[in-house]
């Protein structure tokens, strides 16, 4: 599954970041590592972008950028 | 003297503390070859040593992509000779994850560090305690807590960076688990001859990460090997190097956190203030209404009320006073009639008019300011996203726009939010677009002439200009150095924050600077040249204080009003709009009153033409209305004042790029109130030779909006044309 697909609410744990180059890089220094808790926080007015909340704080990224990104369902443990 | 460099994430209260640290002496500039912003200052109150204060730009890591972080790194590594004595890492202690993945990265540059946990106060709200003492045991570095904005702690950094370069404080070797720690163990040998002591743990980790600056920098040999070590590596653990070294970052900033961090209430997430602001604010149906009355607002205060009083107050009073009394005084002291008239109608009259608009420019930034501070600018960029990638533009397009809406000098500079170069490039061209505060007194007065005022058209011209960017978007994407698509938003949404007064008053200060600056410079001169070529005529004779129609301004403007003959003004009987069309250029402020020189009639008290004069002007052609506008719409959109051209200039880096997008503003402008006009014109039923300059305005446009190849004229930059 990809993070784009998460639904509004939704949380997931991050598996991988695909993707090469600056995107992949950001991704990884905004703290989307594996292991990571993301949860799908918001969807802008329009659709497009999305707002994920994870290590505390909030983080804005396109759906299509967010595709880079494979995560798994989390087990609701948290 | 100590040299300290300030490094943090953006957001994090950098610019705050650095305010505090170093007061009102900070000298701005430019980091060499690049347009990022660098601020350095003396900090206040020393205890012992002079400590110079750099101020990094605002990171979330060390890599080689953007400007921003490579300036930081360079200045970081430094080399051998030079290299800052201490780093001052500042971490926003509610979001200690990011912050101390940087850190990471600075404590494996082995520089005696200092760490500022800011917004303690933040970190207590959402029920953190953050334990300074136990971070400064698990670093070996000082720690110092604050709160930025209420000055609180921030007297203790300067004690702290002083122990730190005495007693050298390097943070202890971080772990990066035993894989990693093993790999950089192998690594050390290999580069050992090549590279700097102090940087061999830091330079294995990023040829681990595969970071292709480090790599660029060593021999073949030494990067065949280095690489098959890591090929090891990447095996061992099945992922690949980048990734490994993020992970493990992370992974070591979590160790760091639990071992500081104190949970004393579990505060939800959903119930922050922050969160709860932008369930309104954010809101799917809330969100544009909200943006609207905002920007209202500020228009209304800044420009339509307390902004326009106060102005009205210079030019009318100020100005005249000072005016007056110039005269008496150099009529007393037998000054040249000549000489005179320069000084009062160049000079005085020229500047003040200039003057006059601080009050309201000031009024202005104060509000962009604060919506940038505050974290609503970013939220807008946010919710405009979709459609700016629609024109294959990124939603931060418009946070320079709406600075433009002040002054298109700041809000050129404001491009460097946007991180793709041919993104970028689109906004810079695009950005004067935005009518400026300068324009709008040419707008008030023509619209109060000719529109009945009307507050929706004048709207309506600001939403022209974010149309005319979104379209340009389209259109400049079909040549060569501005294919790209839209720049990547992958951005932080801070929480909100207060700015404070300080903050805001800096950076008010530092924006309306290259306006008063202009105000100064090319303002005054070119005054001083509209007025002498008003005032003479080609044989050198004075025209005496109303320059007459046989000026060396009439004569040129005369000779070149043919130009604007499809566009309804280029008529000999309105030459006078082709001179201060010219004029403009110089300063938008320059237009009407040019035209007040050149109408020559009764004038206003602010030594603008009145909206009778207008009126009255124009009623000799056919439909005064539509030749007004489109001469509105000419000057709103073609080349903008010098000033501006020069930022274009330093954000492009090239006389040749310059080029084009002058001659494309010119170009758009002109085919812009060519379609308005001829189009009225044909609307009214008058069928002539207009009718082939309408089809040609809109089919030149439209058939590079289509186009599938891309055009040349400007080479590098991605080749094919996005989808
Ligand atoms: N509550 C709180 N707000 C702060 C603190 N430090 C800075 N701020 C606010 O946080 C926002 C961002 O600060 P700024 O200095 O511009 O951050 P920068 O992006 O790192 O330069 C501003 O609105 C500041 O007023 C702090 O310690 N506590
Ligand atoms: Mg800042």
């Amino acid at each position: 599954m990809q993070l784009g697909e998460l639904k509004l609410g939704e949380s997931a744990v991050v598996v991988n970041v695909g993707g090469e180059g600056q995107l992949r890089k950001r991704f990884l220094d905004l703290g989307i590592t594996k292991g990571t808790r993301v949860t799908m926080a918001r969807i802008a007015p329009f659709g497009d972008p999305v707002e994920i909340q994870l290590r505390g704080y909030r983080l804005t990224l396109r759906k299509s950028e967010a595709s880079i990104v494979e995560i798994e369902p989390a087990e609701d443990s948290e | 003297m100590i040299t300290a460099a300030l490094v943090g994430n953006p957001n994090c209260g950098k610019t705050t503390v650095f305010n505090k640290l170093t007061g009102a002496v900070q000298k701005t500039g430019n980091w060499p070859g690049v347009t990022v912003e660098r601020k350095q200052g003396f900090l206040r109150g020393a205890p012992k040593d002079d400590i110079l204060v750099v101020d990094l730009p605002g990171i979330y890591s060390l890599s080689p992509y953007s400007p921003d972080e490579v300036v930081s790194r360079d200045f970081l590594i430094g080399d051998s000779e030079s290299r800052p004595d201490v780093a001052i890492c500042i971490i926003d202690a509610s979001n200690l994850e990011r912050g101390l993945y940087l850190l990471t990265q600075v404590a494996d540059l082995r520089i005696p560090m200092v760490v500022v946990l800011n917004m303690m106060d933040v970190a207590e709200k959402i029920g953190m305690r953050v334990k300074a003492d136990a971070l400064s045991e698990i670093l070996g570095c000082p720690v110092v807590e604050t709160v930025g904005t209420k000055g609180q702690g921030t007297s203790a950094i300067g004690e702290a960076v002083q122990s730190a370069y005495e007693e050298r404080t390097v943070p202890r070797t971080i772990s990066y688990g035993n894989a990693i720690d093993d790999c950089i163990e192998r690594l050390i040998p290999i580069i050992k001859e090549t590279v700097r002591d102090d940087l061999l743990r830091w330079v294995s980790l990023k040829i681990i990460e595969g970071d292709s600056m480090v790599m660029a920098e060593l021999d073949e040999s030494t990067a065949a090997s280095a690489r098959s070590v890591v090929e090891e590596l990447e095996q061992q653990v099945s992922d690949d190097g980048m990734q490994i070294i993020a992970t493990a970052r992370y992974k070591a900033g979590e160790a760091i956190r639990d071992g500081c961090v104190e949970h004393t209430e579990s505060v939800d997430e959903s119930e922050r203030i922050s969160e709860r602001i932008d369930r309104i604010l954010l809101n799917k149906y809330l969100a544009w209404p909200i943006f609207a009355l905002v920007m209202f607002t500020v228009y209304l205060v800044s420009v339509q009320t307390v902004g326009l009083a106060i102005s009205d107050y210079i030019n009318d009073e100020l100005v005249v006073w000072v005016q007056d009394h110039a005269a008496e005084a150099m009529d007393s002291a037998g000054v040249d009639t000549v000489v005179a008239d320069m000084m009062l109608t160049g000079v005085i009259g020229g500047v003040g008019a200039v003057i006059g608009f601080i009050p309201l420019i000031a009024l202005l930034f104060a509000f962009l300011v604060f919506l940038e501070e505050c974290g609503y600018m970013v939220r807008v960029a946010y919710m405009l996203d979709r459609v700016f990638t629609y024109f294959g533009l990124s939603g931060k397009a418009i946070i320079p726009a709406v600075i433009g809406i002040g002054c298109s000098v700041p809000a050129i500079m404001g491009t460097r939010v946007i991180e793709d170069e041919s993104n970028r490039n689109v906004s810079i061209i695009c950005t004067s677009f935005m009518p400026c505060s300068a324009k709008l007194p040419i707008i008030t007065l023509i619209v109060g002439a000719f529109f009945g005022a009307s507050a929706l058209v004048i709207t309506s011209l600001y939403l022209f200009g974010i149309v005319m960017i979104l379209i340009s978007g389209l259109f400049l994407k079909k040549f060569r150095g501005f294919i790209g698509r839209p720049s990547p938003f992958v951005m932080e949404l801070p929480v909100y924050h207060m700015p404070t007064v300080r903050n805001v008053m800096f950076g008010v200060k530092e924006k309306s600077w290259s306006f008063i600056k202009n105000a100064g410079t090319i303002i005054l001169l070119s005054a001083v040249l509209i007025w002498a070529l008003s005032s003479f005529t080609f044989t050198g004779e004075y025209l005496g204080d109303s320059a007459t129609t046989d000026s060396i301004l009439s004569a040129i403007g005369k000779a070149l009003c043919w130009i604007f003959v499809p566009l309804g003004f280029g008529g000999s009987e309105t030459w006078e709009l082709t001179v201060a069309s010219f004029t403009g250029i110089a300063a938008k402020e320059n237009l009407l009153a040019t035209l007040a020189v050149l109408l020559d009639s009764a004038v206003g008290i602010d030594g603008l033409p009145t909206m009778e004069v207008l009126t009255e002007y124009l009623s000799v052609t056919a439909y005064p209305e539509a030749v007004a506008m489109s001469f509105l719409i000419f000057n709103l959109i073609c080349a903008p004042c010098i000033a501006s051209i020069a930022a274009i200039y330093r954000e492009l880096h090239s006389h040749r790029k310059l080029l084009l997008a002058l001659l494309y503003q010119c170009a758009t402008a002109y085919g812009v109130a060519g379609i308005f006009y001829q189009g009225y014109v044909l609307l009214h039923g008058e069928v002539g030779l207009g009718v082939l300059w309408l089809i040609l305005f809109i089919a030149v446009p439209v058939y590079v909006i289509l186009s599938k190849r891309p055009f040349g004229f400007i080479t590098g930059g991605k080749e094919e044309v996005q989808e």
